[in-house]
């Protein structure tokens, strides 16, 4: 069964067409690469499977069941985890506790062993520590971790988006864009780990990425949207050699593709 | 989680990490966790805290001019109504200005309690201490309870939406509220209530009580800040959006900060009543609201001791400018105006006292909740 499956999906802005019908499947322990000139609508296929939009028209399937429309807080529960194209972290908050704050379902204390401090409190707030610890590690951000978020560089601040989704324990983990700004070294420590993250934790990963040579050599497939469209589908050989997207990458139509991202 | 998870990720095998280009960290930056709890000391801090307040009640009322107490006591209000309102609006980051709406509400129904109560507890249990210090407790979680209730009443629908749709609703309410209480005839109308009975509203309000009560406030609020639903609170005012990805279900945590924020403005409005044999209905206007988001802003947004700083200030400083009747506002803005310029983010920022005691170096600052600037 696959992990997470659109079907028909349609999502509109006023007269304007974003999204018009994409179908795909992520399986489980797949890097999916999806990818596509500015303004293709890879973000706004993100915001509708993490609930941020409602789609006009198709569903979104997440582990067997239907979350179309439902909201973000309760799409993340089921186990779906992502980043921001435009960083969004919690910035006058420690690295830590970024990481921290997501490890909900690992609390087991209530309001009233928060109020009166009791054991179990305690054991949840080292529990919840140790978690983000190593999750920080994993991303190679430990030392940080006492920092501000605010100050870390810029790529940092992605792997630090990373580790705060990872705390949620998320089968499938959408990643917008995660190697922009962040230099050659950076992106191959990054490609490792998304590697590791299918390897070792078994996760799939969704991937938005402009940097081309990583998707080319992290994903185990790829779809390219074009204008709202499905344009292309396959591993990633088929997909270098494709004529359409060829054709929407370097514009042999000479079409207007260079609207800005939503 | 999903109830089926095939692949149960692990990082407990997660041995061989990938090589990444910063080398593995020295020693692990050691976080001061959670002490581990200690409750035989606890109980023994806590009856010696009780037993000290009550000296130092004692001490007071015996010592001190009454004009000097009651500056002590309107003290403890405010630090009550400040820390309540820091909750809401400096940790959370939801503006409301209407507080004195909700110290209204918690104000008129202790005193309507306790004028109500004290004459059948005493025909049950005899006059004394105890009885006296079982109505004014009952009166102030009465209350405490229904001011709770209005913030749940306006908080529902206004903290649904994201963006300032609660300062609209909280102003509104604030003045409705107030003009609700100059109109009710069984609540003294506009001149006030004392109390139908012969015996009328009493005084309860002793310098133990308050501060017994400012200590439970502050500690309360305090726990509740610094755990996994305060941090997910700093996190709503940070990134709403952000905080919803990773499954922090934001309007039911800003409804609930919003609930315990209006509790405790009505706790504060309950003390306040039985302070003085009366209450009015322009005791709670909007620029009590204003006072005490003056509080918070001075002492810093999102700091608890900095909200205790700021309630300190504005009792001392309102009762030093008594003397300048209607110029007050002007002096009071022009301070204002100063500690902006002088401090943007108030006196404390958004730090704790304990964090500013603690940056010994070679030592972690403890994890920093920040402020919106």
């Amino acid at each position: 069964m696959s992990l997470l499956e659109l079907s028909g999906v349609e999502k509109r802005f006023g007269g304007i067409a974003a999204i018009q019908g994409v179908s795909f499947r992520v399986e489980p322990k797949q890097i999916f690469g999806l990818i596509g000139p500015n303004g293709a609508g890879k973000t706004t296929l993100f915001n509708v499977v993490t609930g941020v939009y409602r789609p006009e028209a198709g569903r979104v399937t997440f582990d067997g069941r239907d979350v179309t429309g439902k909201n973000p807080a309760a799409i993340a529960e089921a186990g779906l985890g992502r980043t921001f194209q435009n960083i969004r972290l919690f910035r006058a908050m420690s690295v830590e506790q970024n990481v921290m704050v997501a490890g909900q379902h690992l609390h087991r204390s209530g309001l009233f062993d928060a109020l009166l401090r009791t054991r179990r409190f305690a054991d949840d707030e080292n529990r919840l520590r140790r978690r983000a610890h190593e999750l920080l590690e994993l991303m190679g951000l430990r030392e940080l971790s006492a920092e501000l978020a605010q100050s870390l560089p810029y790529g940092s601040q992605r792997r630090l988006e990373i580790a705060r989704a990872l705390m949620l324990e998320p089968q499938l983990l959408l990643l917008d864009e995660p190697a922009a700004g962040m230099n050659s070294q950076e992106a191959r420590d990054l490609e490792r780990q998304l590697r590791f993250l299918r390897d070792q934790l078994g996760l799939s990963l969704i991937l938005v990425e402009h940097n081309v040579s990583l998707v080319m050599s992290v994903c185990d497939h790829i779809h390219v949207v074009d204008r709202g469209r499905t344009i292309a589908e396959g591993v990633p050989d088929e997909i270098k050699t494709h004529p359409r997207v060829l054709s929407a990458y370097l514009g042999e139509d000479s079409g207007d593709s260079g609207e800005t991202e939503r | 989680m999903l109830d089926s998870t095939p692949t149960e990720p692990s990082l407990a095998s997660s041995a061989e990490l990938p090589p990444s280009s910063t080398p593995p960290s020295s020693p692990p930056p050691n976080e001061p966790g959670p002490r581990e709890p200690r409750p035989t000391l606890r109980l023994l801090v806590s009856a010696g805290l009780v037993v000290i307040l009550w000296g130092l009640g004692f001490l007071i009322e015996s010592q001190l001019i009454e004009y000097v107490q009651r500056i002590l006591l309107l003290c403890g209000v405010n630090i009550v109504l400040a820390v309540g309102l820091n909750l809401i609006n400096g940790t959370t980051g939801q503006f409301s200005i209407g507080h004195a709406g909700f110290m209204a509400v918690g104000a008129y129904t202790a005193a309507y309690l306790g004028v109500h109560l004290a004459p059948a507890l005493e025909a049950a249990l005899g006059a004394g201490v105890g009885t006296d210090a079982l109505v004014l407790n009952l009166a102030l979680l009465g209350g405490a309870l229904l001011a709770g209730f209005a913030g749940l009443l306006i908080g529902m629908p206004s903290l649904r939406l994201r963006g300032d749709y609660l300062a609209v609703v909280t102003l509104g309410f604030g003045e409705i509220i107030r003009i609700l209480f100059t109109n009710a005839e069984f609540l003294g109308s506009a001149t006030g209530y004392f109390g139908d009975s012969l015996a009328g509203l009493r005084a309860y309000s002793s310098f133990f009580w308050v501060y017994l009560w400012v200590l439970l406030v502050v500690v309360g609020i305090r726990n509740l800040t610094f755990s996994q639903t305060g941090r997910s609170l700093v996190a709503i005012r940070e990134d709403e959006i952000a905080a919803e990805s990773i499954a922090a279900p934001s309007t039911r945590l800003k409804v609930q900060a919003f609930v315990i924020s209006a509790a405790t403005a009505g706790i504060a409005g309950g003390l306040f009543a039985h302070m003085q044999a009366g209450i009015r209905p322009e005791d709670f206007r909007f620029e009590k609201s204003i006072d005490m988001l003056v509080m918070i802003i001075v002492g810093g947004l999102g700091s608890i001791s900095g909200a205790i700083i700021g309630g300190v200030f504005v009792a001392v400083t309102l009762e030093l400018m008594r003397d300048l009747a209607q110029y007050r506002l002007v002096v009071y803005a022009l301070l204002l105006i100063i500690v902006m310029i002088g401090r943007p983010k108030g006196l404390l920022g958004s730090r704790e006292l304990s964090e500013l005691w603690r940056r010994a170096p070679g030592k972690t600052p403890e994890p920093v909740r920040g402020g919106k600037s």
